[in-house]
């Protein structure tokens, strides 16, 4: 069960900036490649908001219930939900990505 | 250490209709690439049907046995417009 102040954390979080990326590491040293792969996929259409998961095991575990993903790296856009690696390069490639960060 | 038939098994015993393919992309039993087609992820969005996909691999993928688990899904119609190939041990 998520924690109330957790979520009104996260609610905000994502609403704040516009492209936020929940990884394992920081943006000069991500720990995971599929971390790494996600901020480069999101670098050119803004600032990326990051958020280093591993400083905290409540917010790892979290943001996989907020979201209802399983698994790190996720990525908001304007609020919403997007996905995890896999579908913002797929995103990246098909060259949707802008339009979702320019949207809403 | 998982194996590729392993993580199939549980995916087809979410989505019995399933056609899937499961290569381990780095030998070491935990990092997966597996590519789905079912009629379940027609009218999906893409997180949507991976969800789907990540369901029967909760428990994994939480104790972290499951590292990574890259997805390709596609409803059948959009496997047949798709069709790509699955990537080799790297």
């Amino acid at each position: 069960m998520l924690a109330p102040e957790l979520k009104a954390r996260f609610d905000e979080e994502v609403k704040t900036h516009k492209i936020v990326l929940y990884m394992k590491g920081n943006q000069l040293f991500p720990q995971c490649g599929f971390s790494a792969r996600a901020l480069e996929a999101l670098k050119p259409f803004g600032p990326v908001h990051s958020v280093n998961v591993l400083e905290d095991p409540a917010v790892r575990e979290g943001i996989k219930e907020y979201s209802n993903w399983p698994t790190i790296p996720q990525v908001y856009i304007n609020g919403q939900f997007v996905g995890g690696s896999d579908i913002v390069g797929e995103l990246a490639a098909r060259g949707e990505l802008e339009a979702l960060v320019k949207g809403g | 250490m998982l194996s590729p038939d392993w993580i199939k098994e549980r995916i087809k015993g979410a989505l019995p209709d399933a056609a899937v393919d499961v290569v381990d992309t780095t030998g070491t039993g935990d990092h997966f690439e597996a590519r789905v087609v079912s009629a379940a992820f027609s009218g999906k969005s893409m997180v949507q049907q991976h969800q789907l996909v990540f369901a029967p691999l909760k428990d994994v993928l939480a104790t972290g046995e499951l590292h990574a688990l890259a997805l390709k899904t596609y409803s059948p119609e959009q496997w047949a417009k798709a069709k790509p190939e699955l990537p080799t041990r790297s």
